[in-house]
């Protein structure tokens, strides 16, 4: 009998990686906001500020062989999941030594060493290839479990339905998460759905649900583990929905008028990082000085990444059209 | 005693029979590839390419899937990506509209868009073209809009051995193919080599010599057009016919060394006029044979309307040999 691996272990270890996860994806994105603001960065650049719990949750579920589909809200994801910090900034320059060799930028982190498939910008584009993907490794048997994040706008597309549809239809490892963060860009969901409660509409395709606080990193955690376990048992699809929130703007050129001051700061007060930091520092679990140790470290991780974006070379324009098709000897 | 000669044999096959035996050579080859569309199993298929092959192979690697033309072209992808040679069959060009998402936003872009990283290694067969009655809906040629698109290669096979051969050398392809198969071919039926196999991409064929005019065409159009040449020569006009096999890339080689040559043109293309294949061609042959023409190039193209169901106006809105005639004989001012 095998261990069960669908609970966390809250070793001061463990808590303490699950904390550094997210300030390293908050300090790394207010990094890249001010890069934004110094035309550093450019093209649209849409932070995962407040949603930091959900990568920090789920992704360390996940062995290398597993799968990763995500969005272009997909800066943590990368981080989490092993992308190196200083390829992903390059990326964000638009630098040869970029993640995608530059030609993606922030909406489309690729890596093959890590599976991590993008970095989709186009709402719900990413589950069918997701589904296709575990499609694969039913096919040839591989005990591989393939993970998608959307959000809850997703929720409108046919793509979603057709995905969830197939998934459970073919009996596929996929794991659904739907990142719900209430607004699909300005548009709050109970003004774009007429089901509001987005995990029951997985349950209709006869997929295993659950609804989580993303907010509570171990919270998610826990059903990340609960459904990768259930993936890994049975070989068909899960879906969590994690309820979250975005504490900035959709992208840099969003203005915020759909949404008070009020209701941001009420959720910035039990933002994921708050939360879990002050729970760690009154149960004695983290001391102030490892909250220092982890923002120096990261901050210094930061700086180096920086530098190496800066020192990158921009790919000369001869090389432009190549990439479209493979390159044949 | 007659001397016999000694043929290749051959067995006598229809268009529909040449691309279900590329099918199933493939199957057979490659354990990666499987099939996957909107009544390909059970049903047969919508025009017959299929039928019997889920007996052979399963519904595992003949995967009937449920109307969802973006999810399983989508999954298409994803398993292309994942290592697996999916076919995905859609059933005319005008439902792969649904899917034009996945084929441009994701099939075409991948490998550019991740630095390299990710291939889609993809076939995506379906039907296009007018003739059947079909009416607005499911009649249109729209492979001219996804030669537009760069990242995919677009085949449109108009012969036999085309319909036999292209499929493998697609599968073989590292990067998505299109594959358009024209309606009113699927009954064609003719003689091919007992052993014929993958056939190249990369070149239009001639399919008749001439020096007077270049006729270019491709898919459907390819059997008008050979008429057409036919009853040109009847008048003493030698035609060229260019068979354009592979509509991206195109060859350009190929279409520039005829007009050269015969230093006239018409393009015969069953997509709309504006903004078309046929467009682009003349385009080209403007750009680097200018110099080599003797008069103006000409178009025989769907007229501008949605394929109606009538047959004497469905056949009117499509190119025609008797229209490639006219349109020949007017740059030849005869």
């Amino acid at each position: 009998m095998t261990a069960r691996d669908d609970k966390p272990k809250l070793s001061r270890a463990h808590c303490l990686d699950l904390l550094r996860h997210m300030i390293r994806v908050r300090m790394f994105e207010d990094k890249c906001a001010e890069l934004y603001t110094t035309e550093k960065i450019r093209g649209f650049l849409h932070l995962y500020d407040g949603e930091e719990a959900i990568a920090a949750g789920v992704i360390p579920v996940l062995q290398l062989r597993d799968r990763i589909v995500a969005t272009y809200r997909e800066h943590g994801h990368a981080l989490v999941r092993g992308l190196p910090m200083a390829n992903v900034m390059a990326e964000m320059y638009g630098k040869f030594e970029g993640v995608s060799a530059g030609r993606g930028g922030s909406m489309h982190l690729f890596d093959a060493e890590t599976n991590f498939y993008g970095g989709n910008a186009i709402v719900g584009g990413g589950l069918p290839m997701a589904t296709g993907l575990a499609l694969a490794d039913k096919m040839r048997a591989e005990k591989v479990v393939t993970v998608c994040f959307f959000g809850e706008g997703a929720a409108a597309e046919g793509e979603f339905h057709e995905s969830l549809n197939l998934a459970a239809l073919w009996s596929l490892p996929v794991l659904f998460v739907c990142e719900n963060n209430c607004y699909a860009m300005g548009t709050a969901l109970d003004r774009s759905e007429s089901e509001t409660d987005i995990h029951a509409k997985a349950a209709c395709y006869q997929i295993e649900t659950e609804a989580v606080d993303g907010m509570d990193v171990v919270a998610v955690e826990a059903a990340a583990r609960r459904a990768v376990h259930s993936i890994r048992e049975t070989d068909k699809p899960y879906f969590l929905e994690c309820r979250t929130y975005r504490f900035r703007a959709h992208s840099m050129f969003d203005a915020q008028l759909y949404r008070d001051k009020a209701e941001v700061e009420e959720w910035r007060s039990k933002g994921p990082i708050v939360r879990f930091q002050g729970w760690l520092a009154k149960s004695g679990i983290a001391h102030p000085e490892d909250i220092e140790k982890i923002e120096s470290d990261v901050k210094e991780e930061i700086e180096e990444a920086v530098a190496f974006a800066e020192a990158g070379s921009w790919e000369p324009v001869e090389k432009l059209t190549r990439w479209v098709y493979a390159e044949r000897a | 005693m007659a001397k016999r000669i000694i043929k290749a044999e051959t067995v006598q096959i229809t268009y529909r029979e040449a691309i279900r035996k590329a099918i199933c050579e493939a199957m057979h080859q490659d354990e990666r590839v499987f099939l996957m569309g909107e009544d390909v199993g059970r049903y047969g298929g919508c025009y017959a390419v299929t039928k019997g092959l889920l007996k052979e192979f399963g519904p595992e690697r003949i995967r009937d899937t449920p109307l969802s033309e973006s999810g399983f072209t989508g999954a298409g992808i994803g398993a292309a990506i994942g290592g697996m040679r999916p076919i995905v069959e859609l059933m005319t060009v005008n439902f792969s509209l649904l899917a034009m998402d996945q084929i441009l936003n994701n099939a075409a872009t991948i490998r550019h868009m991740s630095g390299n990283q990710f291939g889609v290694p993809l076939v995506i067969r379906m039907a296009t073209g007018a003739g059947r009655q079909l009416a607005a809906q499911h009649s249109h040629s729209l492979e001219g809009w996804y030669a537009h698109i760069p990242g995919i290669k677009v085949l449109a096979p108009a012969t036999l051995e085309d319909a036999r051969g292209m499929l493998w050398t697609a599968l073989d392809d590292p990067d998505p193919v299109l594959i358009f198969e024209n309606v009113m071919l699927y009954n064609m039926e003719g003689e091919l080599p007992a052993n014929a196999g993958p056939v190249n991409i990369e070149k239009a064929a001639i399919r008749r010599e001439g020096r007077d005019i270049s006729l270019i065409t491709y898919g459907g159009s390819l059997w008008k057009t050979l008429e057409a040449a036919e009853a040109l020569a009847r008048e003493g006009i030698k035609a060229e016919v260019i068979d354009l096999r592979t509509l991206r890339p195109l060859d350009d080689t190929t279409i520039i060394a005829s007009v050269a040559k015969t230093r006239r043109a018409v393009i015969v293309d069953e997509g709309w006029r504006s903004g078309s294949l046929a467009s682009e061609i003349v385009t080209r042959i403007v750009e680097q044979a200018f110099w080599r023409l003797d008069g103006p190039i000409a178009r025989v193209c769907s007229e501008e309307v949605p394929i109606p169901y009538p047959q004497h106006l469905e056949q009117a809105a499509i190119p025609q040999a008797e229209k490639v005639v006219a349109a020949a004989k007017n740059l030849l001012s005869k």
